[in-house]
């Protein structure tokens, strides 16, 4: 009981401590309304707008007509250029695509002969690369076809492959941007906030204050846990009704209330962490980078940048010593497929056993980092 | 009451005159519209408490502060004349406040020396002449190889001292030199100044001090308090003007309270020596070592209840460790201590509630009020609602916080936060006070206060009372004293009977005299000149721009930089680590996709056309589905990417040559993953059909038209340009170090431009005639070489460990990779201009680096694809040609001649942002 009430008080007066710092307030802000809406709109990795050019050596009604079909948002307006400007265009980097007609081509088609188009493509981007020529192609397609029959909705071929989305049946990126940039908020304000909270102590020697007081470090460590993860998980659903829902107008398909249990769970986690690294560096300046080099990771292997099965066996299986990975899997399920508990269980108990060894690690270095800053 | 200042300006030359000066951080006044003449040739006296505005003064008039309102000369000069200071520079000597903090803590007495002696221009030779004189005059020279930070307090200061003299300055500033030094080392001190003084008569010393016994050695006395010059004159002048018999009581009498009685009154002696049982405390063979470094040295004590125990003795010299280890915060290396008989223990709660403690600085919560700290308190030692109002009760009016209650602590004046942090500290009604120096930096008259309440709480209350001090007064206000030194305690006693022991007059005497026991060997101040016989060259003007100086910095950021390795390792390990995490964690392709099958048809056809499927290394099967429950089921689990739909009649509608559609059904939560596995699929599809061509089975009839000439009438034949085999590897490879080779030179030059700040060695910076592209200069060509290294490294793993070889020019790499150096620490710098910590300087540099990397510089998007405003970004940020750089020489094996663009561009960035941190660096403080 008494050790409930010390955590109850210290947990008090450090929301006290957060909110009561305008430049906390303002940032917590920034990270869940504007970088969450900056971030989720932004330009991804899918074609959008790149630059292609023509090498038209046939200068027929048909290469125009493709030409007229490049159409943003996807493709700039094609340029015509001339064939010895194909190479060092293509070297500076002003083309991604460089689509080259022979000459005939239009006879060829009429002909029936099936003339081949060349197309360049810059495949230093490899994922834009790949669309891009998909898309060429359809267009490519679609317009040869138009063009000999004179009709655009000409007969496709009997084997159709019929493919659909589930859970994003239009394809938006802005709904997976927008969960996996809350996730790096919540990581990035979660770790910095209660690691920073933690060396601030240090720093300003109250820390010695509490460690003479009939107050154990497990009291000490869980109340800084849970005040932060309490503000937190506050502007996370704030964020989440208003921003998510509101603003960015993503729906969620499973049950609020587990998508928080889960949220605070990860937010335990990613706690725990900061504190491990409030504990292992000697200064706010040795932690702001540690801060670094840990937040980069979290953020990108959590399979928000990239699928995990895309990372080798290896990275494969030290990220799954990331609570980040399993948070996204989880909030994956819960909000787009409407998963249930019964589907998540896995992922929320990694991630608290995962939360459980960070904080024990940091309270083993609790003592140890207190003669550091002395 | 102040006639000093309607006195007549003085006809005499002078040192520096300041005329209606005033000066303000942000809402905090700290001098209001001073006046003041220094004549040349003395030595005078700044005297007040810490917060007086004593540093801003001597910082003003030595040029270091940027002057506000009002006027200052110094030196027959104005000081807001770049020109002048320049050339006063040369003149003046200056020794900011805080042990050694203008010294540079990893390097030796010599090399900090030597540096200070080639910033002022001297060649090796004469500097080398110069410290061995100096050292030897200040009996420093057997320690020449000892880095400065691991130097006594004392010795510290006698290094700043020589530092400062280097030069043979005409104006010597001293801004409290002798604060938190021990008795022996701060006359030696002073005996050095005299010879100083005695060598050359013709200089001035400005000096301050909180010590107000010091100050009767000054010839003139200048008193202030608030801002303001509350008196000047010599000390006898003072104290008859006020009636006081010492400095301190003129002082008081000044600041217009009432002159307190010396020696402090002392209560009788403690009545409590009837009470049974152990001692409040016992210290038994204390020990603590730190690496090799013993911070205590086999402590013993004892302490009797209800008794005011002193601990006096310098900064550094194992005070606080002692304290600490008493109160569990830190274990013993050897030895035991108990608490009321009982072992302590760091585990053991129940002693920590007969134990009050209030350490060093002042250690409560700024940000909650005062009522707010102490009920804080009073709950984490469960006193219950009752006796928490009545403690309350008791302790605002006694400590006299009625008028805070509900001030946060923060704002509070020095003087109330002490009583706040001893009310807090007594609020469990503790039966023994732990209190590690709680009277430093206070002025005399909340000091004298806050004794009387600890003599309250000892002799009314029975609280036995731990204290430690370096000021020798409050030593004597204690019942009995231990003398420490250096990790050591000489003598305990009581404080009469140390001096009558020794035959001396006061406290101070009898701990010179103690010291001097247990240390005979500590080198006396050899004979000999601190000061060169030549008359230094000062009236030469001094050069804009000196190589020398510039390479000074150089020389000095080298070592620094060598001999804490924390920075180097971060950066050479971090970089390689983050470019292994990137290169994978961006990796855009996608294999392994998870896919299940739903056959509702199971014929011939429709095996062979998922066999297609099966065989690709894209995909990879697992069981089948069953029904379309199943499929639901499973796709929401999240284990499926994809889920095939072959309907019933498939095989028959192949056979028959009629329409057949098969359904795909997609995850679509990852939607970049969804729309490479759509392209997969498709792409699976096609071949299935072309493949099946050659089988028996009349798959790729199907794909035959019905109209003929309508399908495909048209190939396309892409040429994956750079990259055929479209990996993703040698794509992202080359793409990360631009990224990486900013972020991590960038966070290192702001963090060291930072560091100086916050350390304050920018003051040497301030006050010697180097010039801001020296300083700038010759520690960002420190960081040039370290972003080298680093690019080697990179360039090193991106070729074995993510095996992209270099296609291109390996020279073009270089040399873009020199530029882009410059460029990067040029940033850097930028960065650094806007920020003061270390801290703000790691997150501002890494966010203002990483986010416009993302966004413009083309690694995620190309750069042929922006527009608008992010095309503009873009062009005007160096990333983007430096990746230009690098994926043409790794990826699309370009040469010197096509990136010759991308080169000219790169090297106009390096020079450009230097040029915008040099004209944005100060060459004053604020």
């Amino acid at each position: 009981m008494k050790r409930f009430l010390n955590i109850f008080w210290l947990a008090g007066k450090e929301l006290k401590s957060v909110l009561g710092d305008p430049v906390m307030v303002v940032l917590i802000l920034w990270s869940f309304v504007f970088a969450v809406i900056l971030e989720a709109s932004g330009a991804g990795d899918t074609v959008y707008n790149a630059a292609i050019a023509i090498l038209d050596e046939d200068k027929s009604t048909l290469t125009r007509q493709v030409a007229a079909a490049l159409d943003p948002p996807w493709f700039q307006p094609p340029v015509l250029i001339s064939s010895d400007q194909v190479a060092p265009e293509m070297d500076t980097g002003r083309f991604m695509f460089v689509l080259s007609f022979p000459p005939g081509f239009e006879a060829d088609v009429i002909a029936g002969e099936m003339p081949t188009a060349q197309l360049e493509v810059d495949a230093t981007a490899v994922s834009q690369a790949q669309l891009g020529t998909d898309y060429i192609q359809n267009i490519l397609l679609s317009e040869t076809r138009a063009f000999l029959s004179g009709n655009p909705d000409a007969p496709e071929p009997a084997l159709r492959l019929e493919l659909r989305r589930a859970f994003n049946p239009n394809g938006d990126p802005v709904w997976f941007k927008a969960v996996s940039s809350l996730l790096n908020q919540l990581s990035l304000l979660t770790i910095a906030l209660t690691g920073a909270a933690m060396l601030r102590e240090r720093e300003q020697g109250t820390i010695e204050h509490l460690m003479v007081m009939p107050l154990t470090p497990f009291e000490i460590a869980l109340s800084k846990v849970l005040a932060n993860v309490v503000v937190v998980l506050a502007a996370f659903t704030l964020s989440l009704l208003f921003v998510v829902q509101g603003v960015l107008q993503v729906p969620m398909a499973g049950a609020t209330p587990l998508l928080l249990t889960g949220t605070a769970i990860y937010l335990a986690a990613a706690a725990a962490i900061g504190m491990f690294l409030g504990t292992m560096a000697r200064s706010m300046a040795q932690f702001a980078l540690l801060v670094i080099m840990v937040i980069i990771p979290i953020i990108m292997l959590s399979g928000g940048m990239g699928a995990i099965e895309s990372q080798p066996d290896i990275v494969q299986r030290l990220t799954m010593a990331l609570p980040s990975r399993h948070f996204l899997a989880f909030a994956k399920a819960v909000v787009f497929r409407g998963a249930g508990p019964g589907a998540v269980w896995l992922e929320l108990s990694l991630m608290a056993g995962l939360g459980l060894a960070f904080f024990v690690a940091s309270l083993a270095l609790f003592r140890r980092s207190m003669s550091l800053s002395g | 009451m102040k006639p000093a200042l309607d006195r007549h300006r003085t006809r005499e030359p002078l040192t520096a005159r300041l005329t209606g000066v005033s000066h303000h951080y942000g809402k905090v006044q700290a001098l209001s519209d001073v006046t003041l003449d220094l004549p040349a040739g003395r030595m005078i006296g700044l005297i007040g408490p810490d917060g007086v505005g004593k540093s801003t003064l001597m910082g003003l008039i030595a040029g270091a502060k940027r002057l506000q309102s009002g006027k200052v000369e110094t030196l027959g000069g104005d000081m807001t004349s770049a020109r002048h200071r320049a050339n006063a520079g040369r003149r003046i000597a200056f020794m900011p406040q805080g042990l050694g903090k203008n010294l540079y803590h990893d390097l030796s007495i010599r090399e900090n020396l030597d540096f200070f002696g080639k910033l002022f221009g001297q060649d090796r030779a004469e500097r080398a002449a110069r410290i061995a004189r100096l050292t030897r005059a200040t009996g420093l020279a057997p320690f020449m190889d000892r880095p400065a930070g691991k130097l006594s307090g004392g010795m510290k200061q006698k290094l700043g001292l020589c530092a400062a003299l280097i030069h043979d300055p005409d104006f010597l500033l001293l801004d409290e030199p002798t604060t938190g030094v021990d008795p022996l080392s701060r006359r030696q001190f002073w005996d050095l100044i005299d010879t100083i003084r005695a060598d050359r008569p013709d200089m001035s010393v400005l000096v301050s001090t909180a010590y107000m016994e010091e100050a009767a050695r000054f010839g003139h006395l200048v008193a202030m308090d608030a801002g303001r010059i509350l008196a000047e004159g010599s000390p006898a002048e003072l104290m008859a003007q006020t009636g006081a018999g010492t400095v301190e009581a003129a002082y008081v009498a000044l600041l217009g309270g009432e002159p307190p009685d010396h020696p402090a009154p002392k209560v009788s002696a403690p009545t409590t020596d009837a009470e049974p049982g152990p001692p409040a405390i016992r210290a038994e063979g204390l020990t603590k070592r730190f690496g090799d470094f013993t911070a205590v040295d086999s402590v013993s004590f004892e302490i009797a209840r209800g008794e005011i125990f002193g601990f006096l003795g310098s900064n550094g010299c194992g005070k606080t460790t002692t304290m600490k280890m008493l109160t569990g915060l830190t274990p013993a290396t050897e030895g035991e201590a108990w608490i009321f008989g009982e072992p302590v223990d760091a585990q053991n709660l129940d002693t920590r509630r007969r134990v009050g403690f209030m350490s060093q600085s002042f250690s409560l919560y700024g940000e909650l009020t005062v009522r707010e700290n102490l009920l804080l308190h009073a709950r984490l030692f469960h006193l219950g609602h009752e006796v928490t109002a009545q403690r309350m009760e008791e302790l605002v009016p006694r400590f006299g916080l009625e008028p805070y209650l509900d001030q946060g602590a923060a704002s509070l004046p020095l003087g109330v936060r002490q009583r706040l942090s001893l009310a807090v500290a007594v609020i469990h009604a503790p039966d023994i006070l732990i209190l590690d120096e709680p009277t430093s930096g206070v002025d005399p008259q909340a000091r004298d206060a806050f004794w009387q309440m600890l003599l309250e709480l000892a002799h009314r209350d029975g609280v036995t009372i731990f204290i430690s001090t370096h000021f020798m007064d409050e030593g004597m206000r204690c019942d009995r004293i231990s003398l420490m030194h250096a990790g050591k305690v000489l003598v305990s006693d009581k404080p009469e009977a140390l001096i009558a022991r020794r035959g001396v007059e006061t406290l101070e005497d009898a701990f010179i005299a103690y010291m001097l026991d247990a240390h005979p060997a500590e080198p006396p101040a050899d004979e000999g000149s601190l000061t060169v016989d030549a008359t230094p060259d000062h009236d030469r003007p001094a050069p804009r721009f000196s190589l020398q100086r510039l390479l000074a910095f150089t020389t000095r950021e080298a070592m620094q930089v060598r001999r804490d390795p924390v920075r180097l390792v971060f950066s050479f390990v971090g970089s390689a680590i983050l470019l292994l995490i990137m290169s994978f964690g961006i990796s855009q392709e996608v294999r392994n996709i998870p896919f299940a099958a739903f056959d509702q048809d199971r014929s011939p056809e429709s095996r062979a056309y998922l066999s297609g499927f099966e065989d690709s290394a894209w995909f990879s099967q697992r069981p089948p589905l069953a029904d379309a429950d199943e499929m639901q089921r499973r796709m929401a689990s999240g284990e499926l990417a994809l889920a095939l739909q072959i309907p019933p009649g498939f095989g028959k509608s192949v056979r028959r040559r009629e329409s057949a559609e098969i359904a795909g059904l997609i995850d679509g939560t990852d939607t970049s993953r969804a729309g490479t596995v759509e392209s997969y699929v498709e792409g699976a599809h096609a071949h299935v059909q072309s493949v099946g061509a050659k089988s028996a089975l009349a798959l790729s009839d199907l794909a035959t038209p019905r109209a003929p000439g309508a399908a495909q009438p048209v190939r396309l034949e892409p040429q994956f340009r750079y990259n055929p085999a479209m990996e993703s590897l040698p794509a992202i490879g080359p793409s990360i170090p631009p990224l990486l080779l900013l972020l991590f030179p960038a966070i290192l030059m702001a963090v060291s431009v930072a560091r100086e700040k916050e350390i304050g060695t920018i003051t040497n910076f301030y006050v010697t005639p180097t010039s801001r592209a020296e300083f700038l200069i010759g520690k960002q060509l420190v960081y040039i070489g370290i972003t080298l290294l680093n690019f080697v490294i990179l360039t090193a793993l991106v070729v074995t460990v993510l095996d992209v070889p270099l296609k291109g020019d390996p020279g073009a790499l270089v040399l873009g990779a020199l530029l882009y150096a410059v460029a990067a620490t040029g940033y850097g710098l930028v960065v650094s201009m806007l920020t003061k910590t270390q801290v703000t300087a790691v997150f501002a540099a890494a966010i203002l680096s990483v986010m416009p990397t993302l966004q413009f510089s083309g690694m995620i998007t190309p750069v042929s694809s922006l527009e608008g405003a992010a095309r503009i970004m873009g062009t005007f940020w160096p990333t983007t040609w430096y990746m230009g750089v690098s994926v043409g020489t790794f990826t699309k094996g370009l040469g010197l001649s096509e990136l010759s663009g991308h080169l000219a561009r790169l090297a106009a960035f390096g020079p450009i942002l230097t040029a915008v941190a040099v004209l944005a660096l100060r060459k004053q403080e604020r």
